[in-house]
């Protein structure tokens, strides 16, 4: 949108714009030098460099354990959600049934739905179904925070599909199952892989189900990162969040790259 | 026999073909359920996960939030939030919290969406990227990242005496300033991006036919842009405000225990009580203040796009 003003008229406005968009990625970023620190203080900036709280990082069973435990639920919880909720977005996208809305609506609930209730609610379910403090009750509990989000995503990538494509392969003899991976499938891989990233980040994010139902040696990276913080603010935690903060920006931000220069070419 | 081929020896044999073509149709019918039965297959795993793990759990709550102490059916859980100080005070606290960290979400993400809209797109999205790094960023990152920058010794301090703004450190954190801080960095995101969108889908001409009829740049912004760009302005400033009512994290972290909201308090309910009655009546009334809220952001969009 262009319009009337000059830029230069609007220098206040880009200068405030500027602060606040500072405002919002310093904070964000500001764990990575702190995590290079070599002093035992939070001063920034540091003194000096080191790698000691890497070093204190990966000797330390509770952390290793942790960050392990989140990554096994996050891969877990990536395909289980990405399965079900893309198998719920195809049926609701294809099917003609009455009820639709309603599925549509119960699946997405969880999204609108603040994380204390999800939370309290699980785990009077898990403690008297033994689920608490396993790997596949924290699996089943962060697939049903990321099913509304795979759901959104793959239903967005199905609506942007021609849907005509998968009845000429199946009126050629293709049966549903092997038009919808041979043709359906590698068209909407796009948005397959951003509901399966979301659901593995939005899995590995995961603080306040994962307080509730994890705990002991399934305890994820988030919990006891949180209980961490509760006593005090050990610089470790900066390590902790760098390794994080990687994991959840690197693979999206690639993705977004690669989808605007697909866009572009 | 194919349907064109009925069709076509529908003139000779009118009264058989008439017949046939029901039955058609109801093969057609009955092919058609049997599909729309396979395909509603295909959602019952998601649906069991959600029906049990969610909808069952709430409906049990619900139920729980009328057993009081003894055991029988009371409405002493409801009864004791209303009454009760305590609870008075932390619902006040989170209503407090969630309307400053909204109207301070509205007044910095609104210039950032304003922004990214008038430049070319190429800037924008180069800019967006300041706004999804942090979105993308987990809360607790963030939330940790605070609780070092506004610390006593910490660097907004430090620069602030430096300046030689302030004698004292400012008490930032484990208090009301520190949980509003950390409450508006991780809820800036979720308003720039709707906001963003709906500006993006004002069409840029209104503003120059303002221009051309003689308006001044800032009484076309008033008239025309912000009046245009209100639905996604409350859309998201509702969404705001409704996560900020269930925040747990940040507030546990950033007020120290100053700062009771009710996420917390339920939390302490699950361990304090033996009954989950108090707990539920808690769960209860925060789901029906999202429900409602949510529910009164829908119908005011909906009529602000109808009456365009």
């Amino acid at each position: 949108m262009e319009s009337h003003v000059t830029h230069k008229q609007r220098l206040w406005l880009y200068i405030l714009t500027a602060l606040i968009l500072l405002f919002l990625v310093v904070p964000t970023l500001i764990v990575v030098p702190m995590s290079f620190s070599s002093a035992n203080s939070l001063a920034f900036p540091p003194p000096g460099w080191s790698l000691r709280w890497y070093q204190n990082f990966f000797e330390q069973d509770k952390w290793l354990t942790a960050a392990l435990v989140s990554l096994r639920t996050a891969f877990g919880t990536m395909i289980v959600a990405t399965t079900v909720g893309t198998a719920a977005a195809y049926s609701l996208h294809v099917g003609k049934f009455a009820l639709r809305g309603t599925i549509y609506a119960t699946l997405a609930a969880p999204l609108a739905i603040p994380a204390i209730l999800l939370a309290i609610g699980l785990f009077f379910v898990y403690a008297s179904a033994g689920l608490l403090n396993t790997t596949a009750g924290l699996i089943i509990a962060h697939t049903l925070v990321a099913i509304p989000f795979v759901l959104i995503t793959m239903t967005a990538g199905f609506k942007s599909y021609d849907m005509s494509q998968e009845m000429v392969a199946r009126s050629l003899g293709a049966n549903r199952l092997t038009a919808f991976l041979t043709v359906t499938l590698p068209q909407v891989k796009f948005s397959l892989i951003s509901a399966a990233l979301l659901a593995f980040i939005v899995s590995f994010d995961e603080v306040v189900v994962s307080v509730f139902v994890s705990g002991g040696d399934v305890s994820t990276l988030t919990k006891v990162m949180f209980q961490t913080l509760r006593d005090d603010i050990d610089p470790t935690i900066a390590a902790v969040s760098t390794l994080m903060l990687v994991i959840a920006t690197v693979p999206p931000l690639v993705l977004q790259l690669a989808a605007n220069r697909k866009r572009e070419s | 026999m194919s349907l064109l081929q009925t069709a076509a020896s529908d003139y000779r044999q009118p009264a058989a073909t008439v017949a046939a073509l029901r039955e058609n149709a109801q093969a057609l019918d009955r092919d058609r359920q049997r599909e729309n039965g396979q395909l509603l297959r295909l959602s019952l795993p998601a649906l069991a996960i959600v029906v049990i793990l969610m909808v069952a759990p709430i409906g049990w709550l619900f139920s729980l939030s009328f057993v009081g102490a003894d055991g029988g059916f009371s409405f002493e859980n409801y009864t004791r939030i209303v009454t009760d100080g305590a609870y008075v005070s932390i619902f006040a606290t989170t209503f407090q919290v969630a309307a400053v960290v909204t109207v301070l979400c509205l007044l910095l993400g609104y210039p950032v969406a304003y922004v990214l809209t008038i430049l070319p797109d190429r800037f924008a999205q180069a800019l967006m990227l300041a706004v999804l790094v942090p979105f993308w960023t987990s809360l607790l990152v963030r939330t940790y990242a605070w609780l070092v920058l506004l610390q006593r010794r910490g660097v907004v301090n430090d620069t602030l005496s430096m300046l030689g703004l302030i004698e004292r450190p400012l008490p930032l954190v484990h208090n009301m300033a520190g949980v509003t801080i950390g409450m508006v960095h991780i809820m800036l995101p979720f308003l720039i991006m709707p906001l963003y969108a709906s500006m993006k889908a004002i069409d840029g001409n209104l503003m120059r036919a303002a221009a051309n009829l003689g308006s001044s740049p800032v009484h076309a912004f008033f008239r025309v842009f912000l009046p245009l760009s209100l639905p996604g302005l409350i859309a998201g400033a509702v969404m705001v405000f409704v996560m900020c009512l269930g925040f747990y994290i940040t507030p546990a972290l950033l007020g120290g225990g100053k700062v009771q909201m009710i996420a917390q308090r339920i939390e302490q309910s699950v361990s304090l009580f033996p009954t989950w009655g108090p707990a539920a009546a808690l769960a209860v009334v925060l789901l029906v203040l999202t429900g409602g809220f949510l529910l009164l952001s829908w119908l005011i969009v909906r009529r602000f796009s109808r009456g365009e």
